[in-house]
C-alpha cells in the first residue's frame, strides 16, 4: 500500500500555521508529529532508545515502534540505519550528473540508472527553458574525479544515452550538509 | 582518525534494516560479537569524528513537508558570501559548489509550498540572483544505503 503522506498541515505543531480543518478524527497527528521531530536528527545512542523517544513524545516503548514499522511499510521513511557522511569516509568527488531525456522515456530510464550502485539519488525534476534545459538527475559518489568520471562514461553507455544532451556537475566546496528540519 | 574492523562494520553493515526491538544496539553487539557498551560507544565516536550523521531514519523527499533543489548562477567574487547567507537560512540542509555556470546549489525544505516560496522569494531579494528551482517530479532510486570500500582509500 502507498499509504497517505504525512502533510504538513496534519501536523500543526512542527509546522505552525493557520489551522488546519479537520473533518475525521487526527488522535494520532500530535503524536506522529512529536515523533517525527524526536527522530529526525537521529535515534538516541542509549540501550533502550525507543523508550527514550516515547518517554520524550507521550508515547510507550511498543508504540514508537509500531508508527515507525508503519510509516517503513509506507514508504515515508525510505530507510532505518547508519546514515554516513561520504566526505568524512574519503568519497570525495560527487558530481551531478543530469541528462535531457526524452519525457516518454525518462520511466524507464530513470529507473536503469537508479539501480547502478554508485548512483545515490537518481530524481525527475522541470526543465527550465533555455536556462536549464535536463530533466534527469543522478548523484554519483566516489573516492576520486577519475573514478567518477568513469563511472559516468559506463552508465550513459550502459543506458544508452551517449547521444542525449548532458552535464556533470562536480561539485567543490560543501557549504552545509545536514538532514532536513521541518518546521 | 584511522578505522577498526568494527567501526567500519558498524558504518557499513547497519545503513538499513535497523533493528526495530527494544534493545537495537544489543542485536547489533550480537552481530558483530561484542557487548552493547562497545557499540554504543564506537557509534558515538563515529558520531563525534563527524563520519556517522545520524542513526535513524531517511525520510522520502515530499512526504513530509515540501522542498525543491535550487541553484544560483553567483558572480565569482561574491560566491562566498552568497554561500554563507544561503547556509544561514533555517531552511536549507545541503549546500553545494558546483562546477557549472549555476555554481551554488542548495535544498530547501518547508512546512507547505507557500512558505517555500517566501523563502524562494526572499533569496531572490537579498541576492538580486534569479533562483533556479526545481522540485522534485518522481524519485527513482531506492534507498539500500552506500556499499563503503575500505580497501583501497586512505581510511
Amino acid at each position: 500500500m502507498s499509504g497517505m503522506p504525512l502533510r504538513a498541515v496534519d501536523f500543526p505543531a512542527v509546522f505552525p500555521g493557520p489551522a488546519p480543518v479537520h473533518c475525521g478524527t487526527h488522535s494520532d497527528a500530535a503524536s506522529d508529529l512529536r515523533l517525527l521531530a524526536a527522530i529526525q536528527h537521529g535515534l538516541p545512542l542509549v540501550p533502550r532508545p525507543y523508550a527514550e523517544l516515547g518517554r520524550q513524545t507521550g508515547l510507550s516503548e511498543a508504540e514508537v515502534i509500531e508508527r515507525l514499522e508503519r510509516w517503513l511499510e509506507t514508504g515515508i521513511i525510505k530507510r532505518l540505519g547508519v546514515v554516513v557522511r561520504h566526505r568524512k569516509l574519503g568519497y570525495r568527488a560527487n558530481a551531478m550528473v543530469v541528462f535531457d531525456v526524452p519525457d516518454a522515456q525518462v520511466g524507464a530510464i530513470g529507473a536503469r540508472l537508479a539501480a547502478f550502485a554508485c548512483v545515490t539519488l537518481c530524481y525527475r525534476r522541470p526543465r527550465r527553458g533555455e536556462a536549464w534545459p535536463y530533466n534527469l538527475f543522478c548523484m554519483i559518489h566516489g573516492r576520486d574525479r577519475a573514478t567518477v568520471e568513469t563511472q559516468v562514461e559506463a552508465l550513459t553507455l550502459a543506458c544508452g544515452l551517449e547521444a542525449i544532451p548532458r552535464a556533470v556537475l562536480f561539485s567543490r566546496r560543501c557549504f552545509k550538509q545536514r538532514g532536513a528540519v521541518y518546521r | 582518525m584511522s578505522l577498526t574492523p568494527l567501526q567500519k562494520r558498524l558504518l557499513n553493515d547497519f545503513q538499513r534494516g535497523f533493528p526495530l526491538s527494544p534493545q537495537p544496539f544489543q542485536a547489533l553487539a550480537d552481530a558483530l560479537g561484542v557487548d552493547e557498551a562497545e557499540v554504543l560507544e564506537n557509534l558515538r565516536t563515529l558520531s563525534d569524528s563527524q563520519m556517522v550523521s545520524r542513526v535513524g531514519p531517511v525520510f522520502a523527499p515530499q512526504r513530509v513537508g515540501s522542498s525543491t533543489l535550487a541553484a544560483l548562477a553567483v558572480p565569482a567574487e561574491r560566491l562566498e558570501a552568497v554561500a554563507a547567507w544561503i547556509s544561514d537560512l533555517p531552511e536549507v540542509n545541503h549546500n553545494y559548489e558546483r562546477e557549472h555556470r549555476y555554481n551554488l546549489w542548495f535544498v530547501l525544505t518547508a512546512a507547505d509550498p507557500e512558505r517555500l516560496d517566501a523563502v524562494l522569494a526572499r533569496i531572490e531579494r537579498h541576492t538580486g540572483l534569479a533562483v533556479l528551482s526545481l522540485p522534485l517530479l518522481e524519485d527513482f532510486h531506492i534507498d539500500l544505503g552506500f556499499p563503503l570500500d575500505f580497501g583501497s582509500g586512505p581510511t
